[in-house]
């Protein structure tokens, strides 16, 4: 988790993700912040987010993001 | 017909059942759209007649800002503004408000014109009553309050008679070099010639289903609204969040029955890099069109291999010639690493190039770089409040000095192939000159995104260190990429420094951002 929180402010600073749980409707991570924090996140947990992942639904908050990061780990 | 709105009400008129523009949540037919104009173009002129003794002069053939998102109630109040007599200019609600003060500063407009949502941030964009000009502080007007006032024809057609075509339509702002923005002005003639030209030659009409991605305060979102209003097509805005997750655009695409689009490259570029169309695919799709800045072949050919039937164009312009001069309709293969042609001038637009000597440069010279010079009814007839600027671009035609002609001159280097088609080489103030060898940075970037690994790339030169440096996102590593670009281009115009991006900038129109690269530079030369 720590990692992840590490990554969005990475991609996007200023913004207080514990806090936010509705970061795709606020319109805080853009189009291009969504693909750069994926890249990143590829990265740093060594798995493939594919494209079927990419839902808002896995995006509204660092916690989606890390269930969503433990879902690929299991499937992989 | 001189006026937008008489092919509006022609249009309307047409196709009553049509819905012009929507979005998620609303729609417009053609009627309903000019109804609302209608009466916020009656309330801004009884507003106008009001306040008039207080003032110098009244809203007559003024700047009208218009606060809002992107929406079909936002085209209404482009049209108000119009059935006014004045004319408008759109304000991005996301941006900082101290580029918009920059605006506001040199257009001075009559009022602001907003909603609910965003009425009070636009009044904070107005400063505080203690400045000694309250005067002429804009009056700051709420749609929806706008939107209860009935129509007068008989006001409506007062204003209609006193207009002609080269009365303004907008002022679209774009960012200066120097940082300041500046706002090319365009007349009702010059949006009325170019939307013929785009109804001819891309075949709009009421069956077209336009996925509109631009902003309106950008000049290629003057295409498909215009497009659109003229003929009874639809306009559907497509919100941004969907280029976020590529498979609901997708699906927003066919639950539309979306068949035409106009992107920016940058935004086709988000499907092929996901490589969506593995997953899912558009069902409607004949006609896409791009235009903004350079498309990327290998892109291009992601689209061309799924979607083999449809029709690929790429357009070429600036906001300074409404949005088009000259386009090319894909027909013919394009391998990774060339650069595809910006083809010929539209038609009722002529362009022509000039090389530095001052002579014209002929379709059969192929080797030969020179400006790109535009003239016709397309052009803008300048900047707004800014008489240096337009005197610097808007000139006598160089090749005619027998009658007052004016051409614009875009800064934009070309040169023909061996089709007679136009060929962008690059900005002419962007030219590098590097070991004595004049370079253009477009084709080092056309060398870099041929290669298998680069998804995308941007060349920056540096003057105060005299170094060509490469930002690429995609896979290689930069000692990789620097030996694969040695094998391609002449040592002179190989990099010094490349840098690896995980992500290329963009700005709020979605164009490669290289104001924030070359801000990047100083801690990479270092």
């Amino acid at each position: 988790m720590e990692t992840i929180l590490k990554i969005l402010n990475e991609v996007k600073p200023g913004v207080d993700f514990t806090k936010e749980t509705d970061l795709v409707n606020r319109q805080i991570l853009t189009s291009m912040e969504i693909m750069l924090l994926t890249s990143e996140l590829n990265e740093a947990f060594d798995i493939e987010i594919t494209l079927p992942y990419i839902v808002p639904e896995n995006f509204s908050s660092a916690k989606a993001i890390y269930n969503m990061i433990l879902k690929i780990e299991e499937e992989e | 017909m001189k006026n937008v709105l008489e092919y509006v009400e022609q249009a309307a008129a047409e196709h009553p059942h049509n819905v012009f523009i929507a979005d998620e949540n609303h729609e417009l037919t053609g009627e309903a759209l000019l109804s609302q104009a209608r009466r916020i173009g009656t309330w801004l002129i009884q507003k106008g007649s009001q306040k008039q003794v207080s003032r110098s002069s009244g809203f007559f053939q003024k700047p009208i800002a218009i606060y809002m998102d992107k929406s079909p109630a936002c085209a209404a109040a482009m049209l108000g503004v119009v059935y006014s007599g004045n004319f408008y200019v759109i304000l991005d609600t996301a941006q900082p408000a101290d580029r918009i003060l920059l605006i506001l500063n040199t257009l001075k407009p009559a009022a602001i014109l907003t909603d609910s949502a965003h009425f009070a941030d636009a009044g904070g964009l107005i400063s505080p009553s203690a400045s000694p000009e309250e005067e002429t502080e804009p009056f700051i007007f709420c749609l929806e309050e706008a939107l209860t006032q009935e129509e007068v024809p008989s006001l409506l057609s007062q204003i209609r008679r006193q207009t002609t075509d080269t009365d303004l339509l907008y002022v679209l702002y774009t960012s200066g070099s120097t940082g300041v923005p500046k706002g090319a002005v365009i007349s009702h003639r010059a949006v009325i010639a170019y939307t013929h030209w785009v109804i001819e030659t891309f075949h709009i009409d009421e069956t077209v289903i336009y996925g509109s991605q631009t902003p309106f305060y950008f000049s290629m979102s003057v295409t498909d609204l215009y497009s659109t209003l003229f003929t009874g097509a639809r306009l559907q805005i497509i919100p941004k969040k969907y280029f976020s997750f590529p498979t609901m655009l997708i699906d927003y695409l066919n639950q539309y029955k979306i068949n035409t689009l106009y992107w920016v490259p940058s935004a086709l570029g988000i499907v092929s890099s996901w490589d969506t169309f593995a997953y899912k695919m558009p069902g409607f799709l004949k006609n896409i069109m791009f235009a903004g800045e350079v498309m990327p072949v290998k892109c291009l050919n992601y689209w061309r291999s799924y979607l083999p039937d449809a029709v690929f164009s790429n357009l070429f312009g600036p906001t300074e010639t409404t949005d088009i001069c000259t386009w090319y309709t894909v027909n013919r293969e394009f391998a990774n690493d060339e650069s595809l042609p910006i083809g010929h001038a539209c038609g009722n637009c002529d362009s022509f190039v000039v090389s530095e000597d001052g002579t014209k440069i002929e379709p059969s010279d192929t080797e030969s770089i020179g400006e790109l010079y535009v003239r016709g009814s397309f052009l803008s007839c300048g900047y707004y409040q800014n008489p240096e600027k337009t005197t610097e671009v808007f000139v006598q035609n160089p090749l005619q000095k027998d009658y007052p002609e004016t051409v614009y001159k875009t800064g934009d280097l070309v040169r023909y192939n061996s089709f007679g088609e136009l060929l962008y080489i690059g900005r002419r103030d962007l030219q590098i000159k590097h070991m004595g060898y004049r370079i253009e940075p477009g084709e080092i970037e056309t060398a870099c995104n041929g290669l298998e690994t680069v998804e995308t790339s941007v060349c920056i030169y540096d003057e105060k260190t005299d170094q060509i440096i490469i930002f690429y996102q995609g896979k290689g590593s930069p000692e990789e990429i620097g030996s694969l670009l040695q094998k391609k281009l002449p040592h002179y115009m190989c990099p010094q420094k490349i840098e690896k991006l995980r992500q290329m900038p963009h700005n709020a129109n979605g164009k490669t951002d290289r104001k924030a690269l070359k801000k990047m530079i100083g801690n990479i030369t270092k």
